[in-house]
């Protein structure tokens, strides 16, 4: 582990760890979703078994893809990036070895308790008080360990990936304690000391800023460190990066009311979170700007890097879906895409597009650094990967529109008497070739997944490098 | 909401709004000395930043949604207890949008409910409508076909609880019906055989057969002295009473079931029927038009 610049020898057991896991948890958690994505449109895969039934298999496909495949991913690459940006090795290596089996702990809690049916029934923080107590611990432990590490950095400035990656950390153990207060009435059951329209409003302040913090700002740590990296270029604009992290973080926590628009939230909040969220849009093209023109000088790399090309889409798929946020935030689109699969598009959009397709893309920068190996055991994998990863997100977020836009239409069509045009299970039946358009993606995106754990191991298990280098950006 | 929260939604808005103003503002130019070096002089593992200013019409969209976000709170809703200029509300925007309703499908409901229930199913546009509100609000517990679901009436089969004459029926959906039938064990021997045996007496009031079978026969005997104690309601012969919605025991149509377990589970538990009332969810010209749909299945002849 030599370079040019003397660097302390890094803690790379833990990040290896939560990268490995990533890649486990990115195949259960895909998978999930696409056993429910069948049941949707055949109802009977369900087979009438309990624990496999849509209800609690969802907040299983949600919270493994987001917090098993999401937060492993984010745990691994801040841990990589706060050492090698601070040039210190990772503080406190047993704490943040209690951070990665706290959290497959966790993790495995959750495969567990919501099959069986135990959950809080808050999107998003379906866990009972048992693991939301031992994800407090393993959050605080994580937190401890980034912000010493950047205390004891050998630089004199905090990297802007650091500042994403602390605001989510911080952020998100605000959002899970207050969100998840709530009174234990026995082992595995619990009731929110929040009622009526403020535990709806606690709520969707919860699950917006788990998208603005989690899936955002975390995300974009990432992106701000693998893409200069990958395309060995200057980021764009420093300056850029301070006016949007600062806006972003500051307007974010406003938007959680456009989830309950024309709903028994008083009109001034929905007012101020659709306001805020449009707010948004520009912090948020921040991001996608200097992601995007950090490429400038490199475009040709375009032709030749897989990796580059699956941050660059990622960060399409990052500016689409937060122009199509603001949008679906007003109210007059919000009465017609509310409830329908337009909002579940609109959430693939970023979850496939923009969350995957950045970190597959950091792990593939990633992985032959951690193992001191020259590069993937397969390059046109990687490729193939990226075609199989973009043409799933796209047949997944293109059937959603079709058919959300449909059923909002046919909700609202109504006859010149008054009477509604069309009854519910008219519109549903309307739905289900969308729904198997949508499986395909889904089950094509998943063959991404596993074609990439099979280049990681086949990876992993070919020679070392023997050059020695470790694969750092050459400042040349 | 009091006037110190009013102030401090108001307060906490305008911050954030003037923050990000501020933001933009001081970061809209870059200095001559950062202007003349290429990059900002820091290294990350190799990472340089460039010095580029902000993109002006990223700056420009910025600036765009903050006027928004203006002009929007002054009109409407959102700065505390202030209303906006414009006066909406939700609740004023849903009656507008009811009473829009209710002025272009006024006339026409207007005109079917000048002709009476029993002729006016001779019109079969009438009846479609009808049919349409019956699909938008009564089909989610009567069935789409309206021939009911356990504990909700068959409206095809001419056998009425409360009357199915034409007013009848408009009362049954206007102001909704409550059927009770009290738990009845006690009153009758308060044993398993007692009630087994007030079951079989009841399914064969409908079914004459059994009371021929050798082995129901006794059964029957001891049971129907009993029955004396529901023949208040539903009568000595058994034929029920609409006043009470008491249902007629000897048409073989079950409401909850005709199986022994379901007459016993009746006896033992009670059961309790519960029509809402629609007269403040429907116009009564429209339920005029429901009922003479309802009226109508039951009509084979007439239509």
């Amino acid at each position: 582990m030599e370079n040019a610049v003397a660097s302390p020898p890094y803690n790379y057991r833990v990040v290896r760890q939560f990268t490995i896991m990533s890649v486990v948890w990115g195949i259960v958690g895909m998978l999930v979703g696409v056993i429910i994505a069948a049941q949707l449109a055949w109802p009977a895969l369900n087979f009438e078994i309990p624990w496999l039934t849509f209800g609690r298999l969802r907040p299983l496909h949600t919270n493994a893809v987001i917090f098993a495949f999401g937060g492993c991913a984010l745990m691994g690459t801040s841990y990589y990036v706060v050492q090698r940006t601070c040039n210190t090795v990772l503080a406190f290596p047993k704490l943040a070895a209690f951070t990665f089996w706290g959290w497959q702990a966790v993790i495995v809690a959750a495969a567990i308790s919501l099959p069986l049916g135990f959950t809080s029934a808050k999107e998003y923080a379906e866990l009972e008080w048992p693991i939301d107590i031992l994800i407090t611990l393993v959050w605080v432990a994580y937190a401890i360990v980034f912000f010493m590490t950047i205390a004891r950095r050998k630089q004199a400035h905090i990297y802007v990936a650091n500042w994403f990656y602390g605001a989510f950390i911080i952020a998100v153990a605000l959002l899970h304690v207050v969100n998840n207060l709530e009174v234990p009435v026995s082992a595995m059951k619990s009731y929110s000391v929040y009622s009526g329209a403020i535990d709806a409003m606690v709520q969707w302040w919860y699950g917006h800023n788990a998208v603005g913090f989690f899936l955002t700002a975390g995300f974009l740590g990432m992106m701000y460190y693998y893409i200069p990296v990958q395309a060995q270029r200057p980021v764009y604009s420093y300056r850029l990066s301070i006016v949007h992290f600062w806006a972003l973080i500051a307007v974010y926590m406003w938007a959680g009311p456009h989830h309950l628009h024309y709903s028994s939230l008083p009109d001034w909040a929905q007012s101020v979170g659709m306001v805020f969220s449009i707010v948004l849009l520009a912090p948020s093209w921040g991001g996608m700007i200097n992601g995007m023109m950090t490429l400038s000088g490199a475009w040709h790399k375009l032709r030749t890097d897989p990796i580059i090309r699956f941050m660059i889409v990622a960060l399409s798929f990052y500016g689409m879906s937060t122009f199509e946020g603001p949008m679906m935030s007003i109210k007059t689109v919000n009465a017609l895409s509310h409830n329908t699969d337009w909002t579940i598009g609109h959430v693939h959009s970023g979850a496939l597009g923009w969350v995957a397709m950045i970190t597959i893309g950091a792990i593939y920068v990633m992985i032959p650094r951690l193992f001191d190996r020259k590069q993937m055991y397969s390059v046109g994998w990687i490729n193939a990967h990226f075609w199989l990863s973009t043409i799933g997100t796209v047949l997944y977020i293109a059937s959603m529109w079709v058919s959300g836009i449909m059923q909002g239409l046919m909700w609202r069509a109504v006859n010149t008497d008054g009477t509604l045009t069309f009854n519910f299970v008219q519109e549903l039946v309307e739905r289900q070739p969308f729904y198997i358009i949508r499986l395909l993606g889904g089950v094509i995106f998943l063959a991404g997944m596993v074609l990439m754990a099979v280049n990681v191991y086949k990876t992993i298990l070919g020679n070392r490098d023997v050059s020695g280098a470790d694969n750092v950006m050459q400042a040349a | 909401m009091s006037d110190f929260w009013s102030w401090f939604i108001i307060v906490i808005v305008a911050l954030n709004l003037l923050g990000c103003a501020g933001l933009l503002l001081w970061n809209k130019q870059i200095s001559p000395e950062e202007a003349a070096k290429e990059t900002t002089g820091h290294t990350f593992d190799g990472i340089v930043e460039r010095n580029s200013p902000l993109p002006r019409w990223w700056l420009g969209l910025f600036i765009g949604t903050l006027i928004f976000a203006c002009v929007y709170l002054a009109l409407y809703p959102g700065l505390g207890k202030y209303e906006g200029a414009l006066g909406w509300t939700s609740s004023n925007q849903y009656d507008a949008e009811v009473s829009l309703m209710e002025r272009k499908t006024g006339p026409l409901f207007e005109q079917y409910a000048q002709v009476p229930i029993e002729e006016l199913i001779q019109y079969p546009e009438a009846l479609a409508v009808g049919g349409r509100l019956f699909a938008n609000n009564c089909a989610i517990c009567h069935g789409s076909d309206a021939r009911g679901a356990k504990g909700y009436p068959n409206l095809t089969d001419n056998d009425w609880l409360y009357g199915g004459e034409p007013a009848q029926i408009v009362t049954s959906i206007a102001a909704g019906r409550k059927g009770m039938m009290p738990p009845m064990a006690a009153a009758i021997g308060n044993t398993d055989e007692a009630v087994r045996d007030m079951a079989i007496y009841v399914q064969s009031l409908s079914r004459p057969e059994i009371a021929k079978q050798a082995d129901k026969a006794a059964a029957i005997e001891r049971a129907k002295p009993k029955f004396m104690v529901c023949a208040a309601c539903h009568g000595t012969d058994g034929s029920g009473n609409q006043m009470m919605g008491a249902p007629n025991l000897t048409d073989a149509v079950w409401l909850y079931g005709p199986r022994i377990e379901d007459i016993e589970h009746t006896i033992r538990q009670g059961r309790n029927g519960n029509m809402p009332a629609h007269e403040s969810l429907l116009s009564e010209e429209r339920i005029h038009v429901i009922a003479s749909y309802v009226y109508s299945l039951s009509q084979p002849a007439k239509q």
